[in-house]
């Protein structure tokens, strides 16, 4: 089954072509990636799925309905998450109080919220940091901090833009149980990530792009493998080789 | 020990009047219990949901003059005000939130500044409303300060009780989302728009029944008095800055230092520099006993840069750090 889909989306910044006719399909359940090397336009995809600017052109659809212009916290409360590559902590809230906040979006009273973020903080692993306040936190758990309140909206599907950028190897690995572990709940998952390791391991499928267009899809072993991919990332001398 | 505080201050609040009758320290406090509920709804807006209002004014005028003209027009109590002005305060916070909120930075707070000056010439180009330049005057409904003193002890505690209320609900964790961050508190689906606009409404409102208790209990207004850019809506921010910001008790600190150092100020540090000129008989003396009370301006900015300087957070917000530097040994005890 189709959960989401992109079709031909274009954003333009003034004169610069940011993402130019991008489309992609995303299946239940599955975790796809969304690779291309620096200013591709990964970021910007998930800020038009968010809704966080308008899109020039082109549509958004998600559960079989158009999702096109609907506002940032109506894309929330439709089942999308997002966490965000420069992370948005609530500074001066506790770890808690983030989580709480978020939980209220499905939760019907403060009591609900509350178990819902307790919850969530124990599946994300952040329990022994919740009395904390956010902007102490070190930059790794401030990325699973994004991705614990994005889980306490009780998403559908979630995008998550460099999750795992900065953190240490071991850090990784954690991350990359963690996004595992969302997954096998149900959580459908768009990831955009730099760490082949962690992007070629978990995807089942990847979207490549480079200047705002698509270069390859298909499975991470075909994408691997697929020149214009190779050319992207390091240079065209390698490809021929 | 710590939660029967407020109630030890309730108590002795209530019992003040019987105590001290003397009707001037009654009237200060009345004043006091007025901004404590100004401070309170400027609190909520700004301290809490991150949107600074230069032009609270806006909102107490309209609660003044709701209560004058209800009973200056249809010769009903002006007391009638008091559950009308809060409501024609949100009558004008709403429209205005809802275009200025489409912004963002800082054009809220300038736009603010702006509606101030708005209402204020309109209350006093309406001539035929508002009997313009001349005010408003109106019969006080009691001659002993104690009836006021208890109606605006009950409108500050109310006031106090409700924001703490409303900061303990879904509500309060969305201001506070807003206000750290309002990109990440719409992903988190919170329609910012809205609930900036039922921050701005309850600021309004409270605001705005402060302002009908002040017609009431001072009996005249005018629009260079309510619609006051320095005396009521800067004030309002004075009081929260120094209180603390973002605290449920700051501004009930803030508005009894804000009063003290007004009248301080007002009354030439208490006759002090009167006295002294009285006494010295030198002209440079009296020319200060003369000037002095148009000074508090010059004072307010002083304790604000000390404020921001030494207690960035406000008296309530850096109380521990306060009571560290005024007592060096429990500080120590602290720590060690
Ligand atoms: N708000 C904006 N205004 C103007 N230009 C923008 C804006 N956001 C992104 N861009 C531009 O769009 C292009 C794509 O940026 P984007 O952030 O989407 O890249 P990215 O693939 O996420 O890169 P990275 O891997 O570095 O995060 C870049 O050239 C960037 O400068
Ligand atoms: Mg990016």
């Amino acid at each position: 089954m189709i959960l989401f889909e992109l079709k031909n989306l274009v954003k333009h910044f003034g004169g610069l072509a940011a993402v130019q006719n991008v489309s992609f399909q995303v299946e239940k359940g599955e975790i796809f990636g969304l690779i291309g090397p620096n200013g591709s336009g990964k970021t910007t995809i998930f800020n038009c799925i968010s809704n966080y600017f308008p899109v020039t052109s082109g549509s958004i659809h998600f559960n079989g309905q158009d999702i096109t212009g609907l506002k940032t916290n109506k894309i929330c409360k439709a089942g999308i998450g997002r966490t965000f590559q420069v992370v948005k902590p609530l500074g001066r809230l506790s770890v808690l109080d983030n989580v709480i906040a978020a939980a209220f979006s499905k939760a019907k009273n403060k009591k609900e919220a509350h178990d819902i973020a307790m919850e969530t903080l124990e599946f994300c692993g952040l329990m022994h940091r919740k009395d904390i306040i956010a902007k102490s936190l070190p930059i790794g758990e401030r990325k699973r901090l994004e991705i614990t309140r994005s889980m306490a909206t009780r998403p559908e599907l979630l995008l998550l833009d460099e999750t795992a950028a900065g953190l240490t190897p071991t850090e990784v690995d954690v991350a990359i149980d963690l996004i595992k572990k969302i997954r096998d709940s149900g959580v459908t998952i768009i990831i955009v990530e730099h760490i082949m390791k962690v992007i070629m391991t978990i995807s089942d499928r990847i979207h490549a792009i480079n200047f705002g267009q698509t270069i390859a899809h298909g499975t991470p072993k075909e994408v691997s493998n697929h020149k214009a991919v190779i050319e992207a990332y390091l240079g065209e001398e390698y490809a021929h080789s | 020990m710590k939660k029967f505080i407020p109630l030890i201050i309730l108590i002795v609040l209530c019992l003040f009047p019987v105590v001290i009758q003397n009707a001037y320290y009654q009237h200060l406090m009345i004043l006091v219990f007025i901004w404590v509920a100004i401070g309170s709804g400027w609190n909520v807006i700004a301290g809490f949901t991150g949107q600074v209002s230069f032009g609270d004014a806006a909102f107490f005028g309209t609660g003044a003059y709701t209560a004058g003209l209800l009973a200056h027009h249809f010769h009903i109590s002006a007391w009638w005000g008091m559950a009308f002005g809060g409501f024609a305060a949100m009558a004008v916070a709403f429209p205005f939130g809802w275009i200025c909120f489409r912004l963002r930075g800082p054009y809220f707070a300038l736009a603010s500044l702006a509606l101030n000056e708005v209402c204020r010439h309109i209350a006093t180009i309406a001539e035929p409303l508002t009997q313009g330049m001349v005010g408003i005057l109106i019969m006080p409904t009691f001659l002993s300060k104690i009836p006021y003193y208890y109606i605006a002890l009950a409108l500050a505690v109310l006031s106090v009780v409700f924001v703490q209320f409303v900061m303990k609900s879904k509500w309060g964790y969305y201001f506070l989302s807003i206000r750290e961050d309002q990109d990440a508190a719409e992903s988190m689906g919170i329609d910012t728009h809205k609930y900036k606009m039922v921050s701005l409404n309850i600021a309004a409102f409270l605001t705005g029944m402060a302002g009908a208790l002040f017609m009431n209990y001072m009996g005249f207004i005018d629009p260079e008095v309510v619609f006051s850019l320095h005396d009521i809506s800067i004030m309002a921010i004075l009081v929260g800055i120094i209180g603390g910001v973002g605290t449920i008790y700051g501004p009930a600190v803030g508005a009894l230092v804000m009063v003290a150092v007004h009248e301080f100020f007002r009354t030439g540090f208490f006759g002090l520099f009167k006295g002294l000129a009285a006494m010295t008989g030198s002209d440079a003396m009296i020319s200060v006993a003369k000037t002095i009370s148009h000074a508090h301006v010059l004072g307010f900015g002083i304790l604000v840069v000390l404020v921001i300087l030494y207690l960035p957070n406000g008296i309530v917000g850096d109380w521990d750090k306060l009571v560290g530097k005024i007592i060096p040994f429990k500080k120590k005890e602290a720590a060690s």
